[in-house]
């Protein structure tokens, strides 16, 4: 499923975050975004999960419905002392097929706790998710991910404070969603592991310095030019006239 | 020895009026808890007594007209809290803490201008003996329309509860369960103030669902926990107001509150006991 983006603004308060960007992210591509702090990687995923509004120009999802869009937000916000059990949290993954009032079938129900042994977690089921540390809980929210069997999925910063063996397991599982035909976009900030892992990358600093494959983009030049533009937040911007030109 | 009262009808009426209000109550306490709306929950109670004072100004001492103003007054102090707490910077404890103070003041100096000091006394203590046969049926049929309620929007509402974000990654309409449960939580107080008294109206909801977090981590389990901790101190705080003619609001907080002092001594998630004494550790 591709997604195009069309001299697309996104911001807050008027101030863009992201400032004219068009593209494509193909269906079936694996792409990392990259870019300094403030350089509105975060945001332009929240544009693409529907919770933010253009400033100005469109995305265009190629008949993708927003329930088949997964998100996966930065160090989720979730409340791990809630009373709820690991395979309740993966079982919300069939929300997209259950909606917020049919129960789950045996099937579904079977696949979830399938979906948790493959995490290595099937022995958590019926704990609750307060014991589970931070690597394990990130493998909780994929197996969730992986049941909502979406067609676009958008991970922000999954690695973050990860050790090295679940990062590894994680990657796999998402060049195994690649290759099922999904598209997956993750803000990435380790370029190495960019340059090992993701065929295609998109440079952003408020705007794009570069978008293709990884190798080309990732060079000297554009990241010190990343670098130099990085966001600055003018208090009393002039109004943006750019597509007036 | 104590000499239990007689079991007449305005006993009856009592235990069973509390009976409902623990029922549909202790439920929607947990999830007040658990979304960490304790507070707000409070402020709606209090919010109710300007309500009741206008009602009571309005048309004397009638349970209808009072808990109608009680009713209008609590859905506008919910929206108001909410729309204060969305669109300032102040603190959102700060904001609700203000407005539960004014909403007390108001209330007690409308019933100390137009009413006695027995119903100043009865609104905000609470007289659970003076709940009549109709007025239970009106409680019965909340209660009712409350559990099923509650029930039909039960899981979107946990996962709005739980993780926000990922509702409305799914479209999933957080705000209209956010608002049909505020709804539930006004009706509700409202449906408890005549046993509990306006001041203490929360105390059904909160003290049992907070006591519950001692015990489990299932969220039906706290539910099932909170709803039967509701039902026995409840009936424990009528049995002391009516055995020592005290105003019923009070003997069942503080019934409600001996639960939760000893779970914080001795429950078994987070107590006192668990911290100073923890069991021997595991193998693995």
């Amino acid at each position: 499923m591709t997604i195009t983006l069309n001299n697309l603004t996104v911001g807050y308060d008027r101030h863009p975050a992201v400032h004219h960007i068009s593209g494509v992210f193909p269906s079936a591509s694996l792409t990392a975004i990259v870019g300094p702090n403030g350089g509105g990687k975060s945001t332009l995923l929240k544009a693409m999960v529907h919770f933010l509004r253009p400033l100005s120009g469109s995305i265009d999802y190629d008949g993708t419905l927003p329930q088949e869009i997964a998100y996966l937000p930065q160090a989720s916000q979730v409340d791990q002392n809630f009373p709820l059990s690991v395979i309740d949290v993966v079982q919300l993954g069939a929300w997209p097929r259950t909606g917020a009032f049919r129960g789950l079938t045996k099937a579904q129900r079977h696949e979830a706790y399938h979906i948790l042994e493959r995490v290595g977690l099937a022995d958590y089921a019926k704990r609750p998710v307060s014991v589970l540390s931070i690597g394990q809980w990130q493998r909780v929210l994929f197996a969730r991910l992986s049941l909502q069997n979406a067609h676009i999925l958008l991970l922000d910063e999954p690695f973050a404070a990860i050790d090295n063996r679940t990062t590894h397991d994680l990657m796999c599982w998402i060049k195994e969603w690649q290759n099922e035909g999904r598209t997956v976009i993750a803000v990435m900030h380790d370029l190495t592991f960019v340059r090992d892992h993701f065929p295609s990358t998109l440079l952003l600093a408020r705007e794009v310095i570069g978008w293709g494959s990884t190798a080309d983009i990732l060079c000297e030049a554009n990241l010190a030019k990343a670098q130099n533009l990085s966001g600055q937040w003018v208090e009393h911007a002039p109004a943006c006239r750019r597509d007036e030109r | 020895m104590m000499i239990l009262p007689p079991f007449d009808v305005t006993l009856k009426h009592a235990l069973v009026a509390t009976l409902l209000v623990s029922l549909s109550g202790a439920p929607l306490g947990v999830f007040l808890v658990l979304r960490r709306m304790s507070l707000m929950g409070d402020v709606i109670a209090h919010a109710i007594l300007p309500g009741t004072a206008a009602g009571f100004i309005l048309a004397g001492a009638s349970m209808g007209a009072m808990s109608l103003g009680g009713l209008v007054a609590g859905f506008l102090v919910a929206i108001l809290a909410s729309l204060a707490t969305h669109f300032t910077k102040i603190r959102e404890d700060a904001n609700l803490a203000t407005f539960y103070l004014v909403a007390v003041a108001l209330g007690i100096l409308m019933l100390s201008l137009h009413g006695s000091a027995q119903d100043l006394e009865d609104i905000l203590f609470g007289n659970a003996q003076s709940i009549a046969s109709s007025m239970l049926i009106v409680m019965a049929l909340v209660t009712t329309l409350t559990v099923l309620l509650l029930a039909f929007i039960y899981r979107p509402l946990v996962v709005e509860s739980f993780d926000p974000l990922f509702l409305r990654s799914m479209k999933g309409h957080g705000g209209l369960y956010h608002g049909l449960f505020m709804m539930l939580v006004v009706v509700n107080m409202v449906e408890g103030y005549r046993a509990l008294g306006t001041l203490m109206a929360s105390g059904l909801l909160l003290i049992p669902a907070v006591t519950a977090q001692f015990w489990t981590r299932h969220l039906s389990l706290m539910i099932g926990l909170a709803v039967i901790l509701a039902i026995l101190t409840s009936a424990g705080g009528i049995f002391l107001a009516t055995t020592l003619l005290l105003p019923s609001g009070p003997c069942i907080v503080l019934m409600a509150g001996t639960t939760y002092l000893f779970s914080v001594c001795f429950g078994h998630y987070g107590s006192l006991w668990a911290r100073f004494f923890p069991s021997r550790h595991l193998e693995g």
